[in-house]
């Protein structure tokens, strides 16, 4: 019986250090699928991808279970390489990227076009030389592809991350005996039009015959584009479905196996005359998101709320304000003026940010999650310290106690405080980053994106908590987000971005209409 | 895996001030070494002819061991303080051809073509050590050094003469059994590639001195230009740089004829040709190896193991090729150094070899994590040029040169002591950096 199918993975499981996080999978793919794997964080759905990479994590626990078959036939894929050689591309979750190389040399990287030198005739393949205008001319091609129009000899070190996201995408396309391309979230760190794109380019490679693996949080960019759909949970298939059988809260309810509420916005709420945040005329040099003269009054205790399209300078604000990105106008905390470009002042004035990319940053991935939650407040704050005479010791109990706290609150899925952070799915790392950032308890808290790359049921759980933090502590909350319907089920007041400045601010009842006008950039006109 | 949290910070424009501030910090080591070595040069009431004399004979013997570091640096493997054994390896096959009576330039190739199977196979057994040490191949190449130090012992003193028969009066201690502990290569090893500056038996006509070689170099140059932009359809090189490049040409020409004419001291500076031919065409092959895909690879996995392994980088491989190529560069290294230096200690004129080199390196600029060509030699020329004034500046300043001999070994342990500190302590800062949420 010849079998149509490219890739078979037949009964997969996988234990971690004794814990079984995958059990009896079963994933079959064709040419030119689109196959999506939904799932909560820490459903094993990166385990899974990696397991068919041949990642060194898989094969250094003690391997997997069951059987994986390419066009038919058994395969022992136990590395990289291996796979690669069977025609098995991936994006993984975290960067696979080298910051002091260029997007060429990282779209090439060990793909290099080679031509040949003095010495190769004698020493082989590996002493010709690099053909750069080929390499070069090859890495434009994928970039068209995905239609982004930066220049290609670019380091890749500051890039804004959805580049960064892109150029390995980029390398995926460029791969010409790609057969299988696994993307593990790869829209997580992208702004919508870039994920747009990046579906519309994925389309294109199936219809070339190359079957498909895509992982992602968006239910809806599920339905769009997949073929088919495998739900995953706590490690076990719960079905696989054809998209066109079923629709995203189907998927969000056999994925958590609950019904999901939508959260709803409370009551307009009033606040006295204090001014937590003020800015005039703030420019920011960001890359992709600059912003061009911004004018903000931020009450105290408010939740507010910034939107906007992507590339129109929503996310700069922050960081501009937190001096990530060079900027200039004024800025006044409390009534007082901030220094700008220098992230440790404005810490030290009370500000704290979760960035919009968190993929694998800043974390301490040999430490353990209680550390890494408790250590920026333990550094910057002298918390969680105990006095014996002269020494400070850490108090081990107290941060233990608030890890605990925390991980039930944000749903940490792990084994407790004490696990390695690179032992957590990529979800609940980003659940550790917010914690590390809530622990500071700051004034005013900066969060970009904060629901990105976490599962439907936490993503709740995650806005709630922000909610609590500033209804019960009064901390003011200025949260970017490129999901409305986020920002307008707990903020305040939402201001809409657009063309690097403020096209107007609205309450989250306002009607739909008015959003739509301001995002579209139609501006209120000042003084008409 | 990238932290690209870290990142933007570099790119806040920065005012002139702090460009000059960052720049001072970024140079401490080297700017740090320039003003000592002028310092000393004018304490010491330094003859300018003995200097330049000096200078020219230490970097020729010692640039090509220096630039034997620079590889596993671009594979991230840090300092490579096991050439210590490539240095070991050069020595034994000085002192087998030594006995075996071959002499000159023929006696260096045979060493050459010899010892470079050796320093491979050592290469290869360090290279796989380091494998099992990643992160630790530092300290792992100083403890390899003091271990191989004992072998070398066992076999040099113990079984030379015995088990391995070397009959030998001048080379064997009296009892028939090790090697004595300094072998002079006069009259046989002796200049045998420092041709022709310095051969025996050369006569003074034909031995190139300073100013002829930098007319004749500077001539050379400037015809291979024009070769280049007439024959090959070149590209032009811009104004500014050609204009500097005709003002230093004709400066030096101009300083050379001078020199000639006035007879000066400076006439009796040789140059050994094929020495410094040698070194520059290692230079050549550093940089054309930077643009192979073997060189590619190594830097790949100098910036991350992780994400050349997942690209399908067969990392350990690459890190021992490293490791290889660096031995064997410094077994040759070792060999034009001891060839010039005419005699040497057989237990102890490879020890310093590890030490001094590296200093020579960090002193030039470079780091941990990043050395070049130009760091290599800038660093040779200041540290020698200490060297070289160290001796009488101490004698004028303390009245004794005794002081300034320690006061130079301090330094080459000082600056490494503080480099490999700084770099902890940069390690740190990043940290730091990065966990501002
Ligand atoms: N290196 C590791 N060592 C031990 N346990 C691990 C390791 N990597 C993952 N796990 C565990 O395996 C389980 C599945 O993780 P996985 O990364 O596959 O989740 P995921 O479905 O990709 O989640 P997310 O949506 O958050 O990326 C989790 O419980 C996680 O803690
Ligand atoms: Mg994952």
């Amino acid at each position: 019986m010849g079998e149509p199918y490219l890739l078979q993975m037949k009964n997969i499981g996988k234990s971690y250090y004794g814990t079984q996080v995958l059990q009896d999978i079963n994933l079959s793919l064709k040419p030119g699928e689109i196959h999506a794997i939904v799932g909560e964080n820490g459903a094993g759905k990166s385990t899974l991808m990696n397991i068919l990479f041949g990642m060194e994590v898989i094969h250094s626990t003690g391997g997997y279970e069951g059987e994986i078959h390419v066009n038919g036939k058994k395969e022992e894929i136990d590395s990289p390489q291996k796979a690669m050689e069977m025609g098995i591309g991936m994006v993984h979750q975290e960067f696979m990227l080298l910051p002091n190389f260029t997007i060429t040399e990282n779209i090439k990287l060990n793909r290099e076009n080679l031509k040949p030198s003095f010495l190769s005739r004698v020493f082989g393949e590996k002493t010709k030389r690099l053909d750069f205008p080929t390499m070069n001319a090859d890495a434009r091609k994928a970039l068209n592809k995905l239609d982004i129009d930066i220049e290609e000899y670019v380091m890749v070190a500051g890039l804004p991350v959805g580049y960064m996201q892109l150029t390995e995408i980029a390398r995926e396309i460029d791969k010409t005996n790609v057969k299988v391309i696994v993307f593990d979230e790869p829209t997580a760190v992208l702004a919508e039009s870039e994920a747009e794109r990046l579906l519309e380019a994925m389309k294109i490679i199936a219809e070339e015959g190359i079957a498909i693996l895509f992982i992602t949080h968006r239910l809806d960019e599920v339905i769009a584009i997949s073929d088919n759909i495998t739900v995953l949970r706590d490690g076990k298939l719960v079905a696989t479905k054809k998209a066109e059988e079923t629709d995203a809260s189907q998927l969000a309810e056999l994925m958590v196996g609950r019904k999901i509420e939508k959260m709803v916005h409370g009551e307009e709420r009033d606040f006295k005359n204090e001014i937590a945040l003020k800015t005039q005329n703030l420019v920011v040099h960001m890359p992709g998101e600059k912003v061009k003269g911004v004018d903000l009054e931020i009450k105290k205790g408010e939740f507010f709320g910034i939107g906007g399209l992507a590339g129109q300078g929503k996310v700069g604000v922050a960081n501009g304000i937190m001096g990530l990105y060079p900027g200039t106008g004024q800025v006044w905390i409390n009534g007082k003026p901030l220094g700008l470009n220098s992230p440790s002042k404005s810490m030290a004035r009370g500000l704290a940010y979760v960035s919009e990319d968190r993929r694998g940053v800043g974390l301490l991935l040999d430490s353990s999650v209680e550390l890494n939650i408790v250590i920026t407040s333990l550094q910057n704050q002298d918390k969680f310290l105990k006095n014996y005479g002269l020494l400070r010791l850490m108090d081990n109990k107290g941060i233990h106690q608030h890890a605990l706290k925390m991980i039930k609150e944000l749903d940490i899925r792990c084994t407790g405080p004490t696990q390695l952070v690179k032992r957590l799915s990529g979800g609940n790392q980003q659940k550790v980053c917010i914690a590390r950032a809530l622990t500071m308890q700051p004034d005013i808290l900066f969060v970009s994106e904060p629901t990105r790359g976490i599962d439907v049921g936490a993503k709740r759980l995650v806005l709630e908590t922000l909610v609590r933090l500033n209804d019960e502590l009064g901390m003011t909350i200025i949260m970017t987000s490129s999901e409305l319907g986020e920002l307008r089920s707990v903020c305040d007041r939402i201001a809409i971005v657009s063309e690097g400045a403020i096209a107007g601010i609205l309450r989250p009842g306002d009607p739909d209409a008015d959003y739509g006008l301001l995002m579209g950039g139609k501006r209120k006109r000042r003084g008409a | 895996m990238l932290t690209p949290n870290s990142i933007p910070e570099e790119k806040v424009k920065l005012s002139n001030k702090q460009i000059i501030i960052k720049f001072l910090t970024n140079n401490m080591v080297t700017i740090m070494f320039i003003v000592l070595g002028l310092a000393g040069f004018f304490i010491a009431g330094m003859n300018p002819f003995l200097f330049l004399f000096d200078i020219v004979a230490r970097m020729s013997r010692n640039s090509f061991l220096v630039l034997s570091l620079i590889i596993p640096v671009v594979a991230g493997m840090g300092l490579n303080f096991s050439i210590v054994l490539g240095a070991m390896a050069g020595q034994a096959l000085l002192i087998f051809v030594t006995h075996w009576g071959i002499t000159g330039l023929p006696g260096i190739l045979l060493c050459i073509v010899l010892v470079t199977p050796l320093s491979m196979f050592l290469g290869y057994l360090t290279g796989k050590l380091f494998n099992k040490a990643k992160g630790q191949e530092m300290i792992a190449g100083l403890i390899l050094a003091f271990f191989a130090q004992g072998i070398y012992e066992l076999i040099f003193l113990q079984l030379v003469g015995g088990i391995i028969p070397m009959e030998n009066r001048v080379l064997i201690m009296g009892q028939g059994i090790g090697v004595r502990t300094t072998v002079d290569l006069t009259d046989g090893l002796k200049y045998g590639l420092d041709w022709p500056g310095l051969s025996w038996g050369m006569p003074n006509l034909l031995r190139p001195t300073l100013p002829w070689t930098i007319i004749v170099g500077v001539i050379v140059l400037l015809v291979g230009y024009l070769a280049y932009i007439l024959f090959f359809k070149g590209k032009r090189a811009s104004m500014p740089k050609l204009i500097s490049a005709a003002a230093v040409g004709g400066f030096l020409v101009y300083w050379s004829v001078n020199q000639i004419q006035t007879a000066s001291m400076i006439n009796m500076v040789r140059i050994p040709l094929l020495t410094w031919f040698v070194i520059l065409a290692l230079c050549l092959f550093i940089v054309f190896f930077s643009k192979t895909k073997l060189g590619q690879d190594m830097r790949s996995v100098g910036q991350d193991r992780h994400v050349a392994a997942v690209s399908g980088i067969q990392v350990d491989r690459v890190r021992v090729i490293a490791i290889m190529m660096s031995m064997v560069m410094a077994s040759w290294g070792h060999i034009i150094f001891l060839q010039n230096m005419g005699a040497f200690s057989t237990y102890g004129s490879h020890e310093q070899i590890g030490l001094y080199s590296v200093a020579a390196l960090l002193i030039g600029g470079a780091t941990v994590t990043k050395a070049t060509i130009g760091q290599a030699l800038l660093g040779v020329f200041l540290f020698h040029t200490l060297f070289i004034v160290s001796p009488s500046a101490g004698r004028q300043l303390f009245g004794d040169a005794q002081v300034g001999e320690y006061f130079r070994v301090f330094v080459a342990y000082g600056v490494i002591g503080a480099t490999l500190a700084m770099h902890a302590w940069r390690k740190l800062l990043q940290r730091k950096g990065e966990l501002g949420v």
